[in-house]
């Protein structure tokens, strides 16, 4: 008998432990965002001391803005991205930087949030967007009619080329030369890219990678012919592997911008309007400029 | 509740009918029940290798075993270890990005790669369950047969391997089960399976409810309609137990 009962109360709390898990997809995300955050605090905790005066005088609207925005977790700017994409994206040891986590941290700090970042694939962003996994997509994402059916976009803070990479004395030399039927592209799953390259040149010759990273490694052995994807990235992978080349010609010029869900109009406003501030102010332009240095 | 039927029905016309996007699952399912069959064969031939190898070691008294016994059973043993010690999906990045590094991204290539990476890796856990079976038959039965004057080899073909054919069915069963829901990993090379086609159906429509339930629906009835398969060899190979 009593045997019967410890193994019942074992499995109630199994079943309790399998229950927990379901419940807590938010707190798992902030797990893995943890050390990210966990700075965060801190400098924002420096911040609000020298900012105490000016945060009176700004209370008022502060507070206004923080009560009309809601968020998936309250206090929190959740931001999906694929941090595989330098400049845009990329780890610097556990800690995801580049443009665009630049330009979400001082959006964040705009809405009074605090930011945190989610690492996913690419072509899970928009979907987590919609299911309200997160709060916005920022991942140097086209704004393009498909996704705009699915989310809204706030206004374009760049612009995005799409490019392609070929191994140094490729007989590629221009976009004409990607028709050639019996050549391989390597693309990001999901991508405009990936988008592009299969309207254009159909679905068998288009090789998927989760990454761009994948991408690239699969053109240096010879996998793929060609790699199409956006010009920065490029150049940032083109610049760290030997032997790579970046072709003159454009494949596609773009624009990218945030993606929201179409449920929270007013993250979207709070969004385009602290976006355009920041804008005026030049915040943007010099985060592009410490990540892209002018030709 | 009209809001939820007409998202349903978009995500469906999205899914399936949108540029033929029905195409992806068609295709999906062959290039999985390819990689699947022929990794499986690949598996039962290691796996048997193995399994001799193992229980005829295992069988002998320790001052009996031959010096080839003991250095074949000792490749088995670090065979077995490595790979069952290590992901499926890290060895399908080894084989694809380190071993076969020099092989073009073709369908083709991509398909051999994971039938070899699937069927070395299910091999492993296959020499472990006929292993199982061949040393569930008494001892007594080989014995038997070799006093009969057959040889080994005939004793193993014609008595033992059989019995144990049919004691590790069930077994056998669960391997073939999970090697054809494992294959779903091939997505990361790139190759275009089921899975691969519902991820790239979500990344081209943003749409998740429907293609991933789709391709969950047809692994759920594969898997219904090989268990059915397996129970109906199973049964036809009792019929000899019914007297």
């Amino acid at each position: 008998m009593k045997k019967k009962i410890v193994s019942a109360v074992l499995c109630l709390s199994m079943a309790a432990a399998l229950l927990a898990g379901c419940g807590s997809s938010s707190s798992t995300s902030a797990d893995t965002t943890e050390e990210t955050t966990e700075e965060e605090t801190e400098e924002e905790v420096a911040e609000e001391e020298t900012e105490a005066a000016e945060e009176t005088e700004e209370a008022a609207e502060e507070s206004e803005e923080a009560a009309e925005v809601t968020t998936v977790t309250e206090g929190v700017l959740t931001m999906g991205t694929n941090a595989a994409f330098p400049p845009y994206e990329y780890y610097d040891g556990d800690v995801v930087v580049g443009i665009d986590a630049e330009i979400a941290e001082a959006l964040a700090e705009k809405l009074g949030l605090t930011l945190e970042i989610v690492d996913m694939d690419f072509s899970s962003i928009i979907t987590s967007v919609q299911s309200g996994k997160i709060d916005v997509g920022i991942a140097g994402m086209t704004v393009t009619d498909e996704r705009l059916e699915n989310v809204n976009f706030t206004d374009s803070y760049a612009t995005g080329v799409q490019v392609i990479i070929v191994p140094e004395g490729s007989d590629i030399t221009s976009v004409d030369d990607l028709s050639n039927e019996d050549l391989l592209i390597g693309v990001q799953e999901g991508t405009t890219g990936h988008i592009y390259c299969s309207d254009d040149y159909g679905e068998d010759r288009v090789i998927a990678y989760t990454n761009g990273a994948t991408a690239v490694q699969a053109l240096l052995q010879g996998k793929v012919d060609c790699v199409v994807i956006d010009q920065q990235p490029a150049l940032a992978y083109v610049e760290a592997n030997e032997g790579l080349a970046i072709l003159d010609t454009e494949y596609v010029i773009e624009e990218y911008a945030i993606a929201v869900s179409k449920d929270n109009e007013a993250l979207l406003d709070a969004l385009n309007a602290a976006l355009a501030e920041l804008t005026a102010d030049g915040t943007v332009q010099s985060i592009l400029d410490t990540y892209i240095t002018a030709e | 509740m009209e809001k939820l039927i007409s998202g349903l029905k978009l995500g469906l016309y999205q899914t399936f009918i949108l540029d033929n996007n029905y195409q992806y699952f068609v295709r999906g399912i062959g290039i999985t029940l390819l990689v699947t069959a022929c990794a499986l064969v690949l598996g039962l031939v290691i796996g048997v290798m193995i399994a001799i190898v193992r229980s005829a070691h295992d069988q002998q008294p320790a001052n009996k075993r031959g010096p080839v016994l003991k250095f074949l059973n000792g490749v088995c043993k670090v065979y077995l270890t490595v790979i069952r010690g290590t992901p499926t999906m890290v060895q399908l990045l080894i084989m694809w990005f380190v071993i076969w590094a020099s092989a073009r991204a073709t369908d083709s290539n991509m398909i051999r790669c994971a039938i070899v990476t699937f069927g070395i890796n299910s091999g492993a856990y296959i020499a472990e369950i006929v292993r199982s079976g061949i040393m569930s038959i008494e001892a007594g039965q080989m014995e038997a047969g070799r006093s009969l004057g057959m040889s080994y080899a005939d004793t193993m073909r014609f008595i033992i391997i059989p019995q144990a054919f049919k004691n590790v069915l069930p077994a056998l069963g669960n391997e073939l089960i999970t090697l054809l829901k494992e294959t779903s990993i091939v997505t990361v090379i790139g190759l275009k399976d089921l899975t691969k086609g519902a991820m790239i159906i979500q990344s081209k429509t943003y749409q998740a409810f429907v293609p991933f339930f789709a391709i969950a629906a047809i692994y759920l009835v594969m898997v219904l309609f090989l268990t059915w398969l397996l129970g109906k060899l199973e049964g036809r190979l009792r019929q000899s137990d019914i007297r």
